[in-house]
């Protein structure tokens, strides 16, 4: 590719990347303001949607694919579970101005702070520096994988996966613990009083 | 609020038809996932919800019964305590062999780089099964619990 046509792809991503996020600024605000839970429920499917094509556009495909499945497929099924449990409406609440002002403040404190992080994609960023070139490196040689994140996670931080199943793990322990067990309980002695040697 | 989604759109054949189709590609695309993960995006986390959001669509389908008829919940239960057993079980597998807890290096013999991709192709299926499993139960406690 010529320098030119480099400079016209990236002006394209650039605005590709500027709707984006204007996309998903409005979805936020769409969410905050619904009282529609179920609408609402749907939109932040959309917004994990969204934020998976930019992290496309970053390159982390690894990263996106978890986002779409995840965030815009699974969460968004249980969190409609979950409304089909309670209610698919939220109470009228006044707005009131203190935790506006707090999450505003938050925000900007958190914008500032990117104002001291190295640009993105800058090869001489701290975290390019550490283990990365090892990680890089070791792929190819010791694994002979093209995948270097599968590589990281798999082996480089394999103790962090297996704690991140054990996570997981106890997350589905708890909800069958908690939502699982009971009713079986609950059956057990509706069954007893009902028919006396009930078997089961 | 005490509606049963399920029963009504089992009888509309346009999503039973479309999920008859969908649901066996959906199942193919988190294997090749979880089993391509070294190769391509994704791995164990990604196929496990893959192959869950498979039989969540199911589920919403064609009921939760017949859900827990291909699926029991004993099955889930135990899924989720074997995958991390899976994952536990290669690092110590790699101990009895010599090396360090989950150096997946010793578990060939011959090359420490078939070590490597065995060590990762089965933990991977660990999470995979896992992250699977739980999806499943937090499904089934989910949908389960509205009807009783």
């Amino acid at each position: 590719m010529t320098y030119a046509r480099v400079r016209v792809k990236r002006r394209t991503l650039m605005w590709i990347e500027i709707l984006l996020f204007a996309l998903l600024i409005i979805t936020a605000i769409t969410i905050v303001r619904l009282n529609d839970l179920f609408a609402a429920a749907m939109l932040s499917g959309i917004f994990s949607v969204l934020c998976a094509s930019l992290f496309t556009l970053m390159d982390a495909v690894d990263v996106a694919f978890t986002e779409a499945a995840v965030g815009a497929g699974i969460s968004t099924v249980l969190m409609i579970g979950a409304l089909a449990l309670t209610g698919s409406r939220e109470d009228q609440q006044p707005t009131r101005l203190g935790p506006f002002v707090v999450v505003v403040l938050t925000g900007a404190m958190l914008i500032y702070g990117t104002l001291d992080m190295p640009a993105y994609g800058d090869p001489g960023a701290p975290i390019h520096q550490h283990v990365a070139p090892e990680y890089i490196a070791g792929t190819t040689t010791e694994f002979g994988i093209p995948n270097i994140v599968t590589a990281v996670l798999g082996s480089y931080r394999g103790f962090d996966t297996l704690g991140e199943t054990a996570v997981i793990f106890t997350a589905g322990v708890g909800v069958m613990a908690l939502l699982l067990g009971r009713r079986k309980r609950q059956g057990k002695v509706e069954s007893t009083d009902a028919s006396g040697d009930g078997n089961g | 609020m005490s509606v049963k989604p399920p029963m009504r759109m089992r009888e509309k054949v346009l999503l039973r038809v479309a999920s008859q189709v969908f649901i066996p590609l959906i199942l193919l695309f988190g294997l090749y996932v979880q089993f391509h993960g070294d190769f391509g995006p994704g791995g164990g986390f990604q196929a496990g919800v893959i192959f869950a959001a498979g039989f969540v669509l199911f589920g919403l389908i064609f009921g939760l019964e017949a859900l827990q008829r291909v699926v029991p919940l004993s099955v889930v239960e135990s899924c989720v305590a074997l995958g991390l057993l899976i994952y536990g079980g290669v690092g110590v597998s790699c101990l009895l062999r010599g090396g360090q807890f989950l150096d997946y290096g010793v578990l060939d013999h011959h090359s420490s780089m078939h070590g490597q991709h065995l060590g990762i192709l089965i933990i991977e299926l660990g999470v995979g099964l896992t992250v699977a499993a739980t999806m499943l139960a937090i499904f089934y406690a989910m949908a389960g619990r509205g009807r009783t």
